[in-house]
This record gives C-alpha cells, sequence and structure tokens, in this order.
C-alpha cells in the first residue's frame, strides 16, 4: 500500500491519537472505580472499551478491534446493563465505595508497575522498533491460521472451559425455578 | 409459586425495604391512560419479570351514574340513556330497555317492529364484533384488520344514519315499537350489504386464523374454564368458547329470535384463539338471522299501543338480552309512578372484566393486553 | 492541492484506502446528506404504502400526494417542547440518542454502493457492520434506564435481550457466507465488504443462490433476525405501543426522539445493505452471468433511465388526476414539477458516462429499497410475537439451523478437497 502512487497523507497522526486514546481509556477507567452509580461506572467502562479497540485498530489488528467491540461493548456490556439496571439504585449509592484494605491494594499496584517497569526495559530488544506494518490485509487470516493451527489445543481448551461455564450457569440457573 | 394475594395492601410495596437485587417484585400501573386499555381502565400489575403474579382492575373513571338518572327521569325520558352505555352497541342496549319495560307494562311490540328490531340488533351486533376484532387484532399488533373493520363497519353505521339520524348513539327503539317507519330501500340497503360483508369476513379470516403468529399469540392464553366462567358469572362469546352453549336468544327466546334459524357457534379450549374463532362465526351467523329477518319482513304497524304517560304497575321485572359482549339485563322496580323506583343494569362487560385476573396470572404483560382484548370490555358499559 | 484531489479520480479504490483523506471527507458527507433524505423518503413511503394497505389515503394535505409532510413532521419535531422528566438522569438521558445515531451512522462508513463508492474498505467490514450496529443496543438501553419510568425499562430490557439474542443467530448466517467467498480458491476469503461482492463477481453467483438451497437458507435466517435487530414489526416488542406505550423511547419528546427515528430507520437501511452486500451481489446488476447478450445489456442499460421515467410518468399523471380547483393550483404545478426533475435525473442517467458511474449506487439502492418494502409489507401484515416466543424463535429454531448452515456450507465447499484427498490414497 506504500508503494500506491495516490497515498499522499501520513495515514494517521499516530503519536496524537495514541495519547488521545489512552487518556479516554484512563478517564473511563477512573471513572468506573469512583462513580457511585453503577450505570454511570458500566458507562464508563464502554467507554474505555472502545478507546481499547481503537487503539487495536492502530495496532493493526482489526480483526481484534472487531471482535473487541462486537463482544465486550456490544454484548458484555449489554448484559452488565441488564442486570446493573435490575439493582436498587438509591441503596448502592449509599453504599461504601472504598474499604479499608488500600494497604494490601497499595502493595498489589506497586508490585504490577514494577513488573511493567522490568519487562519495559529488560526486554526491550524483544520488541520490534515498530509495529508491523502492512500486515492488516491478511490480519483475520493470520489470527484464523493460528488459532485454528498452532494453537488448536488452547483454543478448544478455552472453548471447552466456556462450554463448561455455560453448563453451570444453566444448572444454577435451572435449581432455583 | 405460592399464590398471590391481591388485596390493595398487598400491592403497596413503599412500605417494605426493598432486597438489594429486587427482581421478584415489579408494580406496573396500566392505564388510565394507555392504548391498550380500551378507555380508561386501570389495571395494577404485579409483576415478576414479564410474569403476571396478579392485578386489580381499577375502574370509575367513566362513572356518570346511569342507574341513579334512571330514578329521575320517566321511562321513555330514560331510553336515550341506556345508549351511552355500551356505545359500540347501542342498539342492544336500546332493545333490552325497551322490552324490559314493555315487559313491565305488559304490551309487545308488533311483528313488523320485533323483525326490524332483530335486524338492526343484529347488525349492531356486526358492529360490535367488527370494532372488537379490529382492536384486538391492533392489541396483539396486526394493524392492518382495524382499518379492514371499519371500513366495512362504515356501511352499517350509514344503515343506522339513514334509519334514526345517528351512528353511534342511535336511540333506535321506542317503548312498545318503533318511532319511524322505514325508510325506503332499507331492504334493499340491508341486503346489499350481506352481499358486500360476507367476503369480507373471510378477508379478515384470512389475515389472521392461519397467521402463524396470530396462533401463537392466542391460542392457550388467558384460558377460562366452563365452570370459571359460570363461576363467575361470564357471558356471551366468552362462555361460549368455553364450551358452554348458552345463548340467551335460544335459551330464553325475546324478540322473535325463535322464529330464526341459526346456530350457536361454541368453541372447546377456552382460550383467546376460541373466543376469536367463537365471534368470527357468530359474525356469520348475524348475516344468516339478517338475511332471514329482511327476507319475511312483514307488512303492519310499527308501534303497540302505549299510553303517552307511561305508569307500569307496581312490580319488578328482570329482562335480558343476549347483548354482542354477553348478557345485558335490566332490573326495573316500578312504585307505579312514571319514573322506575329503582333500575339496575347487569352489563356483560363488568360482570366478565371480573374474569381478568383469573386469566391472566401466570401469564405475560404481553398476554394482558390480548386478553383485555379478548374480553371485549366498553368501560362505558363497566363504569355506567 | 488540485492534483491531489484529481489524482484519487484515476485510482479504482475508495478513498478511505487510497488515503485520500479529501474524497473521503466528501464521501461521508454525501452518505449523511443521502441516508437522511433516505430516511425522510422513507417516512414518507411507509406512511404511504402502509396507507394503501390498509385501505385509506396516507398524508394528502402537505404538498402533492403528502410529499411534504416529512419535511413539516420535521419541523414539528424540531419545534416541540424537549421534556425531560424531573427524576431523570439528566447525562445519560443526553447521551442516549446521541449514542444511538452515532453507532447507526458510523456503520455507513464501509458500505459499498459500488466498487469504489464507499467511504473506506476495512478488511473486517461485515465485523465492523455488526459490531457498531450491536452498539446501539447500549444506547437504547441507556434511554430506557435513564428515563427513570417503568415502561422504557421494560423496553430496554426486551430490545437488550432481543438484540443479544437475534446477534448469534446473525453472526451464523454472516459467517456462512464469508466462508463461501473463499470456496472456490482457498485463501481468497475475506470479510471486506466490497472484497465480498467481488467474490460473487468473481464467482459468477449471488450467494443467495450458492450451493443452493444452503445460501437461500443462510439469507433467510439473516432476514429474519435483521428485523428483530432493527426492532420491527413483527419483532418491534421493545417498543409495542399496546403493551409499553413506546418502548425505551417513551419519556423523549421533539427532537430527541426524532433522533431515535433516525437511527432506528438508518439502522434499518444498514442491515439491508449487509444482506445486500453478502447474498446479493451488492452493487451487481441483476444475473450478470445469466441474462448475458446484447439484449439483456441494453435492458439494463437503460432500466435506472426507464425507473425514473416511470416514476416522472406517475408523477405527471397524477398532475393531470389533481383537482381543477383553484385552490390545488400550487400543489398541481408543485407535482408537476417533481415530475419534471424525476424525468429530468431518467433523461440523464441515459447519458453513457453518467450511467457508468451511477448505476453501481442505482443497483446497490434498488436492492436496498425492496429490502424496505418487505420492512413495510411485514408491518401491514403481521401481528406481534410475544417476548418468550420471540427468544424461542431466536434461540430454538434460528440459532440450531444457522449452526446447520453453517456446517454444511463448510462440508460442501470443502467436499472437493476431501474428495481428493480420499481418491489420492
Amino acid at each position: 500500500m506504500a508503494a500506491d502512487p495516490t497515498n499522499h497523507m501520513e495515514p494517521v497522526a499516530t503519536p496524537f491519537f495514541f495519547y488521545l486514546l489512552g487518556g479516554l481509556m484512563l478517564i473511563g477507567g477512573v471513572l468506573v472505580i469512583t462513580r457511585k452509580n453503577p450505570v454511570h461506572s458500566a458507562l464508563a467502562l464502554i467507554v474505555t472499551l472502545l478507546a481499547q479497540a481503537s487503539i487495536y485498530l492502530m495496532l493493526y489488528a482489526p480483526f481484534v478491534a472487531g471482535v473487541q467491540i462486537i463482544l465486550y461493548a456490544g454484548g458484555i456490556m449489554v448484559l452488565f446493563l441488564f442486570v446493573i439496571m435490575l439493582v436498587s439504585i438509591e441503596r448502592s449509592q449509599r453504599e461504601r465505595q472504598f474499604n479499608k484494605q488500600w494497604v494490601v491494594g497499595m502493595v498489589a499496584a506497586t508490585a504490577l508497575g514494577g513488573l511493567f517497569i522490568a519487562v519495559y526495559t529488560k526486554g526491550r530488544g524483544i520488541f520490534p522498533e515498530h509495529a508491523l506494518p502492512a500486515v492488516e490485509a491478511q490480519n483475520t487470516q493470520n489470527v484464523g491460521t493460528l488459532l485454528y493451527g498452532q494453537y488448536m489445543f488452547a483454543f478448544e481448551i478455552a472453548s471447552l472451559l466456556l462450554l463448561v461455564a455455560i453448563i453451570g450457569a444453566v444448572v444454577m440457573a435451572k435449581k432455583r425455578i | 409459586m405460592t399464590e398471590p394475594t391481591s388485596s390493595l395492601s398487598h400491592l403497596d410495596v413503599e412500605e417494605r425495604e426493598k432486597p438489594f437485587l429486587d427482581a421478584n417484585e415489579l408494580v406496573i400501573n396500566m392505564g388510565p391512560q394507555h392504548p391498550a386499555t380500551h378507555g380508561v381502565l386501570r389495571v395494577i400489575l404485579r409483576l415478576d419479570g414479564e410474569k403476571v403474579l396478579g392485578l386489580e382492575c381499577v375502574i370509575g373513571y367513566l362513572h356518570r351514574g346511569v342507574e341513579k338518572i334512571a330514578e329521575n327521569r320517566t321511562y321513555a325520558m330514560f331510553n336515550p340513556y341506556v345508549d351511552r352505555m355500551d356505545y359500540v352497541a347501542a342498539v342492544s342496549n336500546g332493545l333490552g330497555y325497551c322490552e324490559a319495560v314493555e315487559k313491565l307494562l305488559g304490551v309487545e311490540a308488533p311483528p313488523r317492529a320485533q323483525h326490524v328490531r332483530v335486524i338492526l340488533t343484529e347488525l349492531n351486533r356486526l358492529t360490535s364484533h367488527q370494532l372488537w376484532l379490529g382492536t384486538h387484532a391492533l392489541d396483539i399488533g396486526a394493524i392492518t384488520p382495524l382499518f379492514y373493520t371499519f371500513r366495512d363497519r362504515e356501511e352499517i353505521l350509514k344503515i343506522f344514519e339513514k334509519y334514526c339520524g345517528a351512528r353511534l348513539t342511535t336511540h333506535a327503539f321506542r317503548i312498545g315499537g318503533l318511532q319511524y317507519e322505514t325508510y325506503d330501500g332499507f331492504e334493499k340497503d340491508v341486503k346489499n350489504f350481506l352481499t358486500f360483508v360476507a367476503p369480507k369476513i373471510d378477508e379478515y379470516e384470512e389475515l389472521l386464523t392461519t397467521n402463524r403468529i396470530w396462533v401463537e399469540r392466542t391460542k392457550g392464553v388467558g384460558i377460562l374454564s366452563g365452570q370459571d366462567c359460570i363461576a363467575l358469572g361470564v357471558t356471551g362469546p366468552v362462555l361460549r368458547a368455553s364450551g358452554v352453549k348458552w345463548d340467551l336468544r335460544k335459551a330464553q327466546p325475546y324478540a322473535n329470535y325463535k322464529n330464526f334459524d341459526f346456530e350457536i357457534p361454541v368453541g372447546q379450549n377456552g382460550d383467546t384463539y376460541d373466543r376469536y374463532l367463537v365471534r368470527m362465526a357468530e359474525m356469520r351467523q348475524s348475516l344468516r338471522i339478517i338475511q332471514q329477518a329482511v327476507d319475511a319482513l312483514p307488512e303492519g304497524p310499527i308501534m303497540a299501543k302505549v299510553p303517552k304517560v307511561m305508569k307500569p304497575p307496581v312490580g319488578e321485572v328482570y329482562h335480558s338480552i343476549e347483548a354482542p359482549k354477553g348478557e345485558l339485563g335490566y332490573f326495573i322496580v316500578s312504585d307505579g309512578s312514571t319514573q322506575p323506583y329503582r333500575l339496575r343494569v347487569r352489563p356483560p362487560s363488568f360482570v366478565n372484566l371480573q374474569a381478568l385476573d383469573k386469566m391472566c396470572r401466570g401469564q405475560l404483560v404481553a398476554d394482558v393486553i390480548a386478553v383485555i382484548g379478548t374480553l371485549d370490555i366498553v368501560l362505558g358499559e363497566v363504569d355506567r | 492541492m488540485l492534483d491531489y484531489i484529481k489524482s484519487y479520480l484515476t485510482s479504482n479504490l475508495t478513498p478511505g484506502s487510497a488515503g485520500n483523506m479529501f474524497w473521503a471527507f466528501v464521501y461521508i458527507v454525501v452518505i449523511f446528506l443521502g441516508l437522511s433524505v433516505a430516511v425522510i423518503a422513507m417516512n414518507w413511503l411507509e406512511r404511504k404504502i402502509l396507507a394503501h394497505m390498509q385501505v385509506r389515503l396516507g398524508p394528502m394535505r402537505v404538498g402533492p400526494h403528502g410529499l411534504l409532510q416529512p419535511i413539516a413532521d420535521a419541523i414539528k419535531l424540531l419545534l416541540k417542547e424537549d421534556i425531560m422528566p424531573a427524576e431523570a438522569d439528566g447525562f445519560v438521558f443526553w447521551m442516549a440518542p446521541i449514542f444511538v445515531v452515532l453507532a447507526a451512522f458510523t456503520v455507513f462508513i464501509v458500505v459499498p454502493f459500488g466498487p469504489t463508492h464507499a467511504v473506506t474498505d476495512m478488511n473486517i467490514g461485515v465485523l465492523f457492520m455488526l459490531g457498531v450496529s450491536s452498539l446501539s443496543a447500549l444506547g437504547i438501553v441507556m434511554a430506557g434506564w435513564a428515563s427513570n419510568s417503568h415502561y422504557p425499562l421494560i423496553g430496554a430490557l426486551r430490545s437488550s435481550a432481543q438484540m443479544v439474542s437475534y446477534e448469534i443467530a446473525m453472526g451464523m448466517a454472516v459467517i456462512s457466507a464469508v466462508m463461501m467467498t473463499s470456496l472456490n480458491q482457498q485463501g481468497t476469503g475475506t470479510l471486506s465488504m466490497i472484497g465480498i461482492v467481488q467474490a460473487q463477481q468473481a464467482q459468477g453467483i449471488w450467494f443467495i443462490f450458492k450451493f443452493f438451497p444452503l445460501g437461500l437458507i443462510a439469507f433467510f435466517i439473516f432476514a429474519v433476525a435483521m428485523v428483530a435487530e432493527t426492532n420491527r414489526a413483527p419483532f418491534d416488542l421493545p417498543e409495542a405501543e399496546s403493551e409499553l406505550t413506546a418502548g425505551f423511547h417513551t419519556e423523549y419528546s421533539g427532537f430527541r426522539w426524532s433522533l431515535f427515528f433516525l437511527a432506528e430507520y438508518s439502522a434499518m437501511i444498514a442491515v439491508s445493505s449487509i444482506a445486500v452486500t453478502l447474498w446479493l451481489g451488492g452493487w451487481l446488476r441483476p444475473f450478470p452471468n445469466l441474462l448475458t447478450g446484447a439484449k439483456w445489456d441494453l435492458f439494463f442499460f437503460l432500466f435506472p433511465g426507464i425507473t425514473f421515467l416511470f416514476l416522472a410518468g406517475m408523477c405527471f399523471y397524477s398532475t393531470v388526476r389533481m383537482p381543477k380547483h383553484p385552490l390545488f393550483r400550487i400543489q398541481t404545478i408543485g407535482l408537476a414539477g417533481f415530475g419534471v426533475v424525476l424525468g429530468l435525473i431518467g433523461l440523464i442517467l441515459f447519458i453513457p458516462a453518467v450511467r457508468e458511474r451511477v448505476q453501481d449506487i442505482y443497483w446497490f439502492s434498488m436492492k436496498v429499497a425492496a429490502f424496505m418494502y418487505l420492512y413495510i409489507w411485514y408491518r401491514g401484515t403481521f401481528p406481534r410475537y410475544r417476548f418468550d416466543q420471540l427468544m424461542k424463535v431466536g434461540w430454538k429454531i434460528l440459532l440450531p439451523m444457522g449452526l446447520g448452515v453453517l456446517i454444511l456450507t463448510a462440508g460442501v465447499g470443502l467436499w472437493p478437497l476431501i474428495q481428493q484427498t480420499i481418491w489420492n490414497r
């Protein structure tokens, strides 16, 4: 595509959009945990998920982005909202939002941050300098070939796990009726 | 599931502390301003999700005190008021009232008047059933039948208008017979109408009877057994759809229905689909009766000898007719004066509405709509 | 700059894939306007067609044969008081219609009106369309919850459950069509909307007829699911007026309500375009490989112009039949003028150079219009499903059918390969 003579402009202003989407994700994430109203939290989570999908797009992973939108933003969040809407909002407004285990949380956050920094500094050589260009056109096929070829076993295990989860959910729901 | 109580105090959820994940009970107030409650019926629904746990009808929004008004009007003056009860079947209401007073007075309308009465009443049954079909189908989501039925109902209303000048609240009959002789071409109009409407009824059936969605929406919905019907006093097509062959036109023939040959359509399952079929069959039977009546329309006087000032003897009378919606009864107590001492109406809609709770329990919200439609209530009659 | 604009015209790519921002912007504006006009026209057509199905006339007062009725409606809606319930959640209430409209309009980025007539050609086109149109369920849920009222809440719950359920059956049908793209040649499979149509062109068959009756069944599943997905009769439970007054938009009025209206109709057009692209050959003229030869070429060459001339003729016929009263003079002139415009468009379409550019859009729009007519027809004919029946249809009928079609399509498509392997042993 780079050889196309009609392509006069840079594809996208990458850093700008990266920081924009990253900022959106962060704001959304903070809103998820700080909003008292669970519906607002869920909506903030949707913003985060959509921004995440856009970041996938920027990483030339359109298939993952599409699946992210369909499954998370379109499917799972609708079900989340479905449940949340039936919860009495007044009650949740009165609940305390933070508990006293902030020490544990701090330790966990520090450990995770440290891990990220370690991976970033130590593993710099592993990651390529730039994202792989021009694989976009074959992205879906590549994902498919990998999933059903190299990672067939893992894929099947995951689907089996989901099947068990579905059956479990049905059994649990049936018992109550 | 435990049997839910249906007293109003239990509907009041404000008193109890709401559990955190309260998906068990939702109270919905359907009406009085709701497109599917056929007027100003208010139904308080207690729902578990979409399942109906119980419901409470709140009526009286259209109460005009018709029965009390009767005590302050002479017998003739009260006649137009009865049209305002079941306003889609005004002619039937008038017939019931006139015959009740005639019974009290001990007079009988002449044969020609009787024939015209039968023709107009049966035409009125058609309009009532057509209106029911249109609105019932509309409630279930089929919008087209409404326009078809209203198109054909218009033809009947034209005949009414030509005969007595009014389309809806006709005041067609007088105590003792008819006020007006039929207009020129009345018979021809009626006959033309009969040939016009017979294929139209097939048209309605074509849209609905075998329509998969219609059958799924109505079959097994709002089942009312024959015993329940009798226990609740439900009458009319609702009763007949439950398999009870009870039609006052045959059981206690009034007017001159005994002269006509017709059948009583009966259903088996007592569900909404059977009620639909029964009413459709009744429309065809009405056509048969009209055909016979108009073919054998006798000549003669149209008014019996009735005194100018009606003073019925002291006593009481109950007379009931088979209105389109069920048994319409008038109980009149006379103290010998020009005005009734007490007049009580037994409206079919009011009594049939009692079955709503029984029919709707355990069904879904959408079924409540279908059941209200299939009961064919008119709030003017429920509230009087 | 001019060179930049001109340079695109010689390429045979969509502006998005060519990276030409100017033309992409032009296309977006054109699609946005065209879509709004289409929704307005759809509004008029629905009222008119439904009216004629129901032995009435429909709008007749505003403009000749009510042609200006949608504009009058739009003005009315814009001028109406915008009511927000006192107990409503203001921000969510405000966001919901915007969200729905955004979701409904965004999908049109990838709708291929022709091989180059799309904003962009994504290689996940179908996935993108399904994903983004499923976002409108979120908007509906938001609207229902934010209204803080029982009817909208139940409407929203119904709607979200319905959309999530039917999306699965829809996905199965879509996947079976996508699989067909790669069956002639290994590795040519694609999710791109343009690629799918080109695959149909290359294989010389619309996917609705491919592996008869598998393609047809998949199309049928999609056609049912898409009606449910757009909340239209007979699956219009979320807005069943006899049960829930108006469902999720009960508390909305004025402009916000009209946004929901706009979104609903553009969503209808969007899913119809998916169906047209996947099964009915997209922008291809009917049966390009069957009805060949000079005669048919001439017929399909003239066809676009003839339809417009026919519409113009209908206008002139109605003009002649207009009452001769002076009160109707303006309306008569207006109708005649409308006819002249249609006739001119028809005549312009006879010019080969214009026709070459426009015929793809024409065929695509005609196919979508057929679906729009189906929508109206359904609405005039069917009663409404009950909620449990709706779920039954979705989960117990369409989903197993979809799975079956998917497996069979894969089997039939791989049959030559399987055969080969067996023979070679």
